[in-house]
């Protein structure tokens, strides 16, 4: 499903240049259920964006549906995004004039689905999230869980392959970050596969497979371990 | 281009976005409904004042002695020049003159009908008089050239004298005597411009025979074929020549003959007019310029305002050409909208205004001087002036959303 190999990147700040990932080599496989952790910048962020195609790598390949993702234009990379990945944001990123069903159903759109058809599909999803009699209301109308709610709605409704999620739970506390969690639970159980990106460790060890990107850029699997970690204090 | 499903989602956003909308057409529509304000306005200006001048022919000039200021051939100032019916024909003889009447004035001669009686002006002249003048028959005929040739004892009265002397029944064909003389009313006329329609005309060689005005004439009206202020004083200056010969004077003279040429009035009238045009055009387009800097600004704005929306549109599969055009064509349809009512606006007002001058003035619209009619636009400009404000517009919207479409959704996304 998802193939890294070496990838660099840097981000170049007038003279400095921040090399935050050195190398990274990954491979997920379609259904898995993924966290990434590591502390603040150490560029956990930035691989998913190079995942979801909303940033771009200088070194390596990256593959995704057996696709090399590299230099394409921004409209290829649009296409990809609505066909194959679903975004959560931890702050949401719902637009603030569309109500819950509008913001569900916007994916849809850019899929050149008719209004009325994807407001209904959107109307489906929101009923699957428990989420039906909420579907006119506006973002700022709806609590933290309820907003992350309709993101993983719209996420899911142009049925993508796969699932990235940047600190779904980071904005919540944490009896709706376990509900967010469960969700994305369910969502994994239908084949998707999900990626998280967390700091979290009781966010982390509920998914199957966690990696760490450690202190050199390098990434580390180490699910095993860490569990008897947890489970011995 | 034409996608239902795209309209439908700019004009949720508009729907949404009702206090960005109203600004961004709010600047589009006032820039427009000045412009047709000021242009409209200068329009009327300057047809008011060109209808005015239509009172008369606009190339009328008239003519009239003096005493001479300036010692001519050994003789002194002060000398009155006299005009006789040769002095017509003198003039006549200028090339580039048209037609021209001689004129001799009675003063105030009593008209007389039945019991009814009234002193009036009558200026005896020559049937080309009615050109110079633009005198309207209301009835009847005016002086033809068979009167003046058998002296015939006829006049052609202003209407007011004719409702003073013969209230409600026919003048036509009845006799008045004036200073006791009786004469044929063979038409009724009114003078454009004018509200006392109470001069007489009767043709000069009866009124010269019958009057003892022998061969004398006071002065002479005539219309000259000149399309330049240049022509028109070269024609002034040949009959200045004509004259001056004919009467031994200077021809710089200014008070042997006294010389009023419309034409000459009009075109520098024009000429002011065409200043005035220029300002008001100046005017428009800095009008029109704040309105293009106010629709780039708000542009500029929505652009900044809406880069976190742009960069979630395209992290869930919106490419960069649909970004823009979302902006663009919603851009272009506010100012669209917002400029047609500004047109409408600007050009409702100035009918309006046009409407209720049309009612003051009331009947007598033909009749008085007016300094301003029929002040609209040309419908062209003001679509040309609504178009340059959507382009300015769609251009102002193009460069900031071109730019927000291109930064990597990631940056898009962290703009708080």
């Amino acid at each position: 499903m998802i193939r890294l190999n070496n990838i660099h990147k840097s981000y170049v700040m007038g003279n400095n240049s921040l090399h935050v990932l050195k190398g990274i080599d990954l491979q997920i496989e379609q259904g898995d259920f993924v966290s990434i952790m590591g502390s603040s910048g150490s560029g956990k962020s930035t691989l998913l964006n190079i995942l979801g195609m909303l940033d771009n790598y200088d070194n390596g390949t990256y593959h995704l549906s057996g696709n090399l993702i590299q230099n394409m234009s921004e409209k290829k990379a649009a296409k990809y995004r609505n066909d194959l990945v679903g975004f959560v944001f931890q702050s949401f990123n719902l637009i603030s004039f569309k109500n819950a069903m509008e913001n569900v159903a916007l994916p849809l759109y850019y899929k050149g689905v008719p209004r009325k058809k994807r407001n209904l599909i959107a109307m489906e999803y929101l009923e699957k999230l428990g989420l039906k009699e909420w579907a006119n209301h506006m973002p700022n109308e709806m609590s933290g869980g309820q907003k992350q709610r309709v993101a993983i709605a719209r996420a899911l409704i142009s049925q993508p392959k796969i699932i990235l999620a940047d600190e779904p739970t980071g904005a919540l506390d944490s009896a709706t970050s376990y509900e967010v969690m469960d969700i994305l639970k369910k969502v994994n159980d239908d084949g998707i596969t999900v990626i998280i990106v967390t700091h979290e460790h009781d966010i982390a060890s509920m998914t199957n497979q966690i990696h760490e990107i450690i202190r050199n850029g390098e990434l580390k699997q180490f699910k095993k371990s860490y569990t008897r970690g947890l489970e011995i204090v | 281009m034409f996608d239902i499903d795209k309209w439908q989602e700019i004009l949720a956003t508009i729907k949404k976005n009702k206090m960005r909308t109203f600004l961004t057409g709010f600047s589009v529509a006032w820039g427009i409904f000045m412009l047709m304000i000021l242009l409209g306005s200068g329009n009327g200006l300057s047809n008011g004042v060109a209808a005015n001048f239509m009172n008369d022919a606009v190339n009328a000039m008239w003519i009239w002695t003096g005493e001479t200021t300036i010692p001519y051939e050994g003789m002194k100032t002060g000398r009155p020049i006299r005009f006789q019916n040769q002095d017509q024909e003198i003039v006549q003889k200028v090339p580039g003159v048209g037609v021209s009447s001689g004129r001799y004035f009675m003063g105030n001669t009593r008209y007389s009908y039945l019991k009814e009686s009234g002193e009036y002006t009558t200026i005896t002249c020559q049937p080309e008089l009615k050109d110079v003048e633009n005198l309207i028959l209301n009835e009847g005929r005016f002086i033809n050239q068979i009167d003046i040739l058998q002296k015939r004892q006829v006049v052609v009265i202003g209407s007011d004298s004719k409702t003073a002397l013969f209230k409600d029944s026919v003048a036509l064909g009845e006799f008045v005597n004036i200073n006791k003389v009786p004469f044929k009313v063979v038409g009724i006329c009114t003078e454009p411009g004018s509200t006392r329609n109470r001069n007489a005309y009767m043709p000069l060689s009866t009124a010269q025979m019958i009057f003892n005005g022998s061969n004398r004439l006071h002065n002479l009206a005539l219309t000259i074929d000149a399309s330049t202020l240049e022509e028109s004083q070269a024609i002034e200056d040949q009959i200045r020549n004509a004259l001056g010969r004919q009467h031994k004077f200077d021809p710089k003279d200014e008070g042997a003959i006294g010389l009023y040429n419309k034409l000459e009035n009009y075109i520098q009238t024009m000429k002011i007019f065409q200043a005035i045009k220029i300002f008001i055009w100046i005017i428009g387009i800095g009008t029109l310029i704040a309105g293009i800097v106010g629709v780039s600004n708000i542009m500029l704005i929505v652009v900044k305002e809406r880069t976190k929306e742009i960069g979630i549109r395209k992290a869930i599969g919106a490419s960069p050409a649909s970004v823009i055009g979302l902006i663009l064509l919603e851009s272009i349809m506010i100012t669209t909208l917002a400029g047609y009512i500004g047109l409408v606006l600007g050009t409702g007002l100035m009918e309006l205004v046009n409407y209720f001058m049309m009612q003051s003035a009331g009947p007598a619209t033909d009749q008085s001087e007016t300094i301003f009619l029929n002040p609209t636009v040309d419908i062209n400009i003001a679509v040309y002036a609504t178009l340059l404000l959507i382009v300015a517009g769609a251009i102002a919207g193009y460069i900031p959303a071109k730019r927000a479409a291109s930064i990597k959704p990631i940056v898009a996304l962290r703009d708080e």
